[in-house]
């Protein structure tokens, strides 16, 4: 019997909290603002499924009923790509440490 | 067109790339480093998708026209967004998430072949199981960003909403979702989808309305975690790696965020998401005491409390974002600096809006992170300092946390700031704080109260010094 790909996804899926836990803890708490930006911004990659969605419409009729909310979902994952890592460079540009004289 | 493997490996390469990202927030210095490893990570995992599709016609060339305008939309924010802002714009980004993932999710189910997940009306019970979950915790958190954006922006005002029945109607829609999901796996039927959804949006809005304004450091954390859990919900309909790990990041760190939160007021999540905190009727009540004389003084008097100290510490708070304070702050401290006075900055954990707010502002100001210290660090050195320059904050500092079991506060860990010889408040009026109990260290003998807008107030001292 092989083993369902199914049980393979949920380990990567449960050791990734486990390092998302232990990653998260070592974040200095003076960056927690930019932990929330940056972490906004990568669970947009849900972008390449609305990427999927948008292509799937055939050339005759690109925008058919499923692949328009495909399209949609690609423009709120592009605001926040855009928008998270760059407030986030923007806030991390910010932080600087004494300068020594 | 690359191999399904290939692809499985890039968007593994991907989701370890996000992992350094969040690694690098360890320190600032490898923040700046962090940040491009996620924009690699993210820049990879796109173009592996147009590769794999390798549909490169008319609807790709529609594709890369809404990414553009959807990123000039967010890079155009992200640079006009003034830092006061950033809770707002937080809360906006996870709705952002939230619609997006509902999105996907009904794309997936009304086109499944495009994503190998059986035939329309004929969808595999784990994607279904998966897709559900996806729009439902999606949903959720679109709608509860909605509401927490509006009460950070003012535009819905920031008190608890409750009415009775309030949590079991909660639970019931929740156990109501439940059985959709169900009745959509035996059936198919789309009814059952859209119901699930609309009754999600539902959800989101009922769990945000009846937290109160402070209590946003939670709700934002607690969003961020729904996000991530949306995404990972996804990513398992999508059978995709990189969704699935960045999922389970970004659910994990919300959620260790929302505990720091928790744990900074001293309650417990549960207490926060059922909410009704800090209504007026609690102040009303201990207002009712006779007036106790209070100490209050000008910024003549604060200047020469502090030309006269050798260390001060300044204690920053919500109060300071609203007046937009953080410039005026850092002009005082340089000018107390000048006269070779030691000053430091104490934040609390739930200072401010969101986790880490205080220290943002800051750094806008140009305070060197150094000198910014997190409550462990800093509580011990009050006992040492001349002057605790309270701008914005008030219950982090209330004494009553250690003193009064019967406080709704109790417990609460706070700053020290009754050790200092003498306490400056900067503070519009004697009104108790969000959490409705009166401050005790108003009436201290070693306080005085500078009735002023924080901004103004700081300026005038400079003036003063």
């Amino acid at each position: 019997m092989e083993i369902d790909p199914f049980v393979f996804r949920l380990s990567i899926f449960i050791l990734s909290i486990f390092v998302g836990y232990y990653v998260v803890w070592s974040v200095t708490p003076s960056l927690h603002t930019p932990l929330m930006s940056v972490t906004n911004a990568i669970s947009s990659v849900i972008i390449v499924g609305a990427i999927i969605a948008a292509l799937a419409g055939n050339n005759e009729k690109i925008f058919n009923e499923a692949s328009i909310f495909g399209f949609l979902a690609i423009i709120l994952a592009a605001v926040n790509i855009f928008g998270g890592f760059l407030v986030t460079q923007r806030m991390l540009a910010m932080y600087k440490k004494k300068k020594k004289k | 067109m690359i191999s399904i493997n290939l692809l499985a490996l890039f968007y593994l390469i991907s989701g370890v790339l996000f992992i350094l990202a969040l690694r690098g927030l360890s320190s600032p210095e490898t923040s700046r480093q962090g940040n491009f490893f996620g924009i690699l990570g993210m820049l990879i995992a796109v173009i592996v998708t147009f590769l794999s599709i390798g549909n490169f016609s008319t609807s790709f060339i529609y594709v890369v026209v809404f990414l553009l305008i959807g990123g000039s939309i967010g890079a155009f924010i992200a640079f006009k967004i003034p830092m006061t802002a950033m809770p707002e714009l937080v809360a906006g980004f996870h709705s952002l998430v939230g619609l997006a993932a509902v999105f996907v999710a009904i794309s997936a189910f009304l086109n499944p072949e495009a994503f190998n997940l059986g035939t329309s009306g004929n969808i595999k019970l784990a994607s279904l199981i998966e897709m559900s979950i996806g729009a439902a915790v999606g949903a959720i958190t679109f709608s509860g960003s909605i509401i927490a954006f509006l009460k950070l922006r003012g535009i819905m005002s920031g008190a608890p909403i409750t009415f009775p029945g309030q949590h079991f109607f909660n639970l019931f829609l929740l156990l109501l979702i439940i059985g959709l999901t169900y009745f959509l796996c035996s059936s198919q039927s789309s009814n059952f989808f859209w119901t699930l959804i609309a009754i999600s949006f539902l959800v989101g809005i009922l769990l945000i309305i009846p937290i109160g304004g402070a209590d946003m450091p939670v709700v934002i954390s607690m969003l961020n975690s729904y996000s991530g859990w949306a995404a990972a919900g996804i990513g398992f309909t999508l059978e995709n790696t990189a969704l699935i790990i960045t999922g389970a990041l970004v659910g994990s760190s919300g959620a260790i965020l929302s505990y720091i939160m928790c744990k900074g007021m001293n309650r417990s999540f549960f207490n926060v998401i059922l909410g009704g905190f800090g209504g007026t009727d609690q102040s009303s009540k201990s207002n009712k005491g006779e007036q106790k004389p209070v100490k209050s003084g000008n910024s003549d008097d604060a200047a020469f409390l502090m030309k006269n100290a050798s260390s001060v510490i300044i204690v920053p708070g919500y109060g300071m974002a609203v007046a937009q304070a953080q410039h005026a702050l850092r002009e005082m401290v340089d000018t107390l600096k000048k006269n070779g006075i030691k000053v430091s900055y104490a934040i609390h954990p739930v200072a401010g809006r969101m986790p880490g707010h205080m220290n943002v502002l800051l750094a806008e100001a140009n305070v060197p992170y150094d000198e910014v210290f997190e409550l462990e660090e800093i509580n011990n050195d009050f006992a040492n300092c001349d002057v605790a320059y309270v701008i914005g904050a008030n219950d982090v500092t209330n004494p009553v946390a250690k003193t009064d079991p019967q406080s709704p506060i109790y417990g609460m860990p706070i700053l020290d700031v009754e050790k200092a010889k003498s306490v400056l408040f900067v503070k519009r009026s004697l009104s108790p704080g969000y959490a409705g109990v009166d401050n005790d260290l108003f009436y201290r003998e070693n306080t005085l109260m500078l009735f002023a807008d924080a901004k103004k107030m700081t300026e005038d001292i400079i003036k003063s010094f």
